[in-house]
């Protein structure tokens, strides 16, 4: 469908209060068309949609040294389309200085969730730009260390004034080094130089929580340096960059916005004919579907390739197909082109069931919401039904030539992350020990012989910049086992563990299967004899197996030993965490208070005690005793 | 698309200054369309540029000042792209 159609068929909807069908089309318009000209029609749209529609607010501050006006509509429209909705606050041209250091500047004031620091090599380093002198090599070290220097202190003084996430662009490298190719014959010259200061961009991005590096250069380079550059413009109304590659940088943003907002997919579930190979298995036979070093078959390798730096990176991978199961899984074997085998995914559906039930089944068979589903699957229908029946699921949509499939698995947003637990990288292992143990609960009869055959061991440690992480990413998505659905980011948590009346800790739980990482998370407030449950919670992983009350155990002792007498926490409920409703009534709380919050929960501690499963060995370190 | 490059222009004019398609005209200008300030103008030089694939000099910015002129600058430019 042409755009002009589309936009008219988009109001007809809207007029016409069919609002589902309407978002979609406005989705499918901005994934059509990114231009200035759309942007602009999808921000009125949804402005006018936005009191029926269920976004997320969120708040971006961009301190800057060039013109970013034009991109504010485009990273709107991209932002609605992905449930956002975004406020903008931009400063004067190069006020980031001032807006940093003035604890009651506008900046602050906006009270920002993301602050984008954009400055250009030009601005900043203009000696390093334009007319590079490769014989001043002390002014050149000492201008590399002046500019490494001032971003450690504005990141420092940025995180005194705000807990808001910080994105820093890197220096962009010139079109062309002042000294041509002799810049490449030197250790010091000038692409080096800009390198060395985004290396140490890079390592204060490290060591700085919440603060992240966003890639100017390469990107520039990726879109082409020669033609990203509009310098008409640039001496006109300070816009450096060309009307083409406004969207560019657009995107880099909206890729650091999927995670910093939680939009992303955990669960990649992939279809085979077509997609995971060329042609269809039932009918070419294994020696017919198209898979290997040569084109076509090199196209769906690639494929396969980027879906394992994807589970590199922490995300699940789960098959959908309508194929006979034993046929399919003999070809993921022992085909000789396959990269992807067997083992790499951790749930299975291959059957001539619907899609929409089977991807029902996967996400409840792998713990997770729909809404942490992606579909890859190469036939519009089957996404359309999917759609239909499951909006919540993500949809890739794959271009019908083969060679663009990797490209655009790649390009969507929805599987970045910013940081990597060690839980992450490992997950797929884990869920393929899960299915161990449901295997051996099948297996084993009573309850409580099912828990002794696990042999588990909770570990039990004050939350430490190594689990910080993943600790933070436990407080943001858990939703079932949640008792008070309190949300911190890293900086908070970071906060409140330096506090003298909390405490933070969290749990690791093994079993003979394997370790099922950190998995349990605990905020204590202590007031004088009475010490407050403020979060606890559990990772959907480990639901159902009595480490929650090894943990609460855990925290009774510990609230008795530091001097309370009574330990109380809420039961806030949720659309979603039934599974902890009877979490303190079954381990002898009382209830004390209830109110249109939920329920306050008391523990008398001279009283009473809440022992620790004798099948659990419990393992207190670093002093969290 | 086979649209003239007039229709093209109106309609993107349309969708940059937030106002109802249709009702930009070939005199439409800064000075009778009131969403049209320097940023709009800004936001749409740019829209031209990405949906014709331009990219204009500052003499050309100077004197777009109303849809007529940008016709005429735009058919001028693809022209002599085509020669």
């Amino acid at each position: 469908m042409i755009a002009s159609d589309m936009r008219t068929k988009i109001d007809r909807l809207i007029s016409a209060g069919q609002l589902g069908e309407g978002l979609h089309f406005l989705s499918r318009l901005w994934a059509q068309e990114k231009s200035t000209a759309t942007a602009s029609f999808l921000v009125s749209r949804f402005e006018r949609l936005r009191p029926q529609l269920k976004l997320l607010p969120y708040r971006v501050g961009i301190l800057r040294s060039f013109t970013v006006e034009p991109m504010v509509p485009l990273l709107r429209a991209a932002a609605f389309c992905a449930g956002i909705d975004l406020q903008v606050y931009l400063s004067d041209f190069n006020a980031y200085v001032q807006e940093i250091v003035d604890p009651s500047s506008s900046l602050y004031e906006f009270a920002a969730d993301a602050v984008i620091l954009a400055i250009q090599t030009r601005d900043i380093a203009p000696a390093l730009w334009n007319s590079f002198s490769l014989l001043e090599r002390e002014r050149n070290h000492a201008l590399v260390a002046q500019i490494t220097g001032d971003f450690g202190n504005w990141v420092r003084e940025f995180r005194r004034h705000s807990r808001a996430h910080l994105i820093i662009h890197n220096l962009e490298q010139p079109v062309a080094p002042s000294a041509g190719i002799l810049d490449g014959q030197s250790a010091e010259g000038q692409k080096a130089a800009i390198e060395e200061i985004n290396r140490e961009l890079r390592a204060l991005c490290a060591e700085q929580v919440g603060v992240y590096a966003l890639d100017y250069d390469a990107m520039a380079a990726r879109h082409g340096r020669a033609s990203w550059h509009d310098e008409y413009k640039w001496s006109t109304v300070r816009l450096p960059i060309a009307a083409p590659n406004l969207i560019h940088l657009v995107n880099e943003w909206v890729r650091f916005l999927h995670p910093l907002t939680g939009k992303v997919a955990k669960v990649l579930v992939t279809d085979l004919d077509n997609t995971l190979w060329g042609g269809i298995l039932g009918e070419d036979g294994m020696d017919g579907i198209c898979l290997g070093s040569e084109y076509p078959g090199s196209a769906f390798q690639e494929l396969h390739r980027v879906l394992i730096d994807l589970q590199q990176r922490g995300i699940v991978l789960a098959i959908c197909s309508k194929n006979n199961r034993t046929e399919a899984l003999e070809a993921l074997q022992n085909h000789p082109g396959m990269l992807l085998k067997p083992n790499h995914f951790a749930a299975v559906r291959i059957n001539w069931e619907e899609k929409v039930q089977n991807l029902r089944e996967l996400a409840a068979e792998l713990n997770v919401g729909i809404d942490a589903l992606a579909l890859l699957d190469d036939s519009p229908v089957e996404r359309e039904q999917v759609r239909r029946a499951l909006p919540e699921v993500f949809l890739i949509d794959l271009p019908s030539e083969p060679s663009q499939f990797a490209c655009a698995v790649r390009e969507s947003p929805i599987f970045e992350r910013l940081v990597l637990s060690s839980e992450d990288a490992h997950r797929s292992a884990m869920y393929q020990a899960q299915q161990e143990r449901q295997q051996l609960q099948q297996a084993v009869s009573s309850r409580e012989d099912f828990y002794r055959s696990l042999q588990q061991e909770a570990e039990i440690a004050p939350i430490t910049k190594a689990t910080l992480a993943r600790a933070a990413q436990l407080i943001k998505k858990t939703n079932q086992f949640n008792l008070t659905n309190q949300r911190y980011t890293e900086q908070q948590i970071l906060e409140l563990a330096a506090s003298r009346d909390w405490e933070c800790f969290s749990m690791r739980v093994q079993d003979r299967f394997g370790d099922n990482g950190l998995v349990g998370v605990a905020l204590l407030h202590h007031n004088c004899e009475m010490c407050e449950v403020d979060t606890f919670l559990l990772s959907c992983r480990v639901i159902g197996r009595t480490v929650e009350t090894a943990f609460l155990a855990f925290l009774v002792e510990h609230a008795w030993a530091r001097g309370a007498r009574r330990l109380q926490g809420w039961f806030v409920p949720s659309s979603k965490n039934a599974a902890a409703e009877s979490f303190y009534p079954r381990h002898g709380f009382h209830l004390v208070e209830q109110n249109a919050k939920g329920g306050l929960w008391s523990l008398d501690l001279a009283q009473q005690v809440v022992a620790c499963p004798e099948w659990i060995r419990l393992v207190i370190r670093n002093g969290a005793e | 698309m086979s649209l003239p490059v007039a229709d093209r222009v109106r309609a993107i004019a349309a969708d940059v200054l937030e106002v109802p398609a249709g009702t930009i005209r070939s005199d439409s200008s800064p000075q009778n369309v009131a969403p049209w300030d320097s940023v709009h103008h800004l936001n749409l030089v740019l829209a031209l540029e990405q949906e014709f694939g331009v990219q204009f000099e500052p003499q050309e910015i100077a004197t777009m000042t109303d849809i007529e002129n940008i016709v005429s600058i735009l058919r001028r430019r693809l022209n002599d792209h085509c020669a």
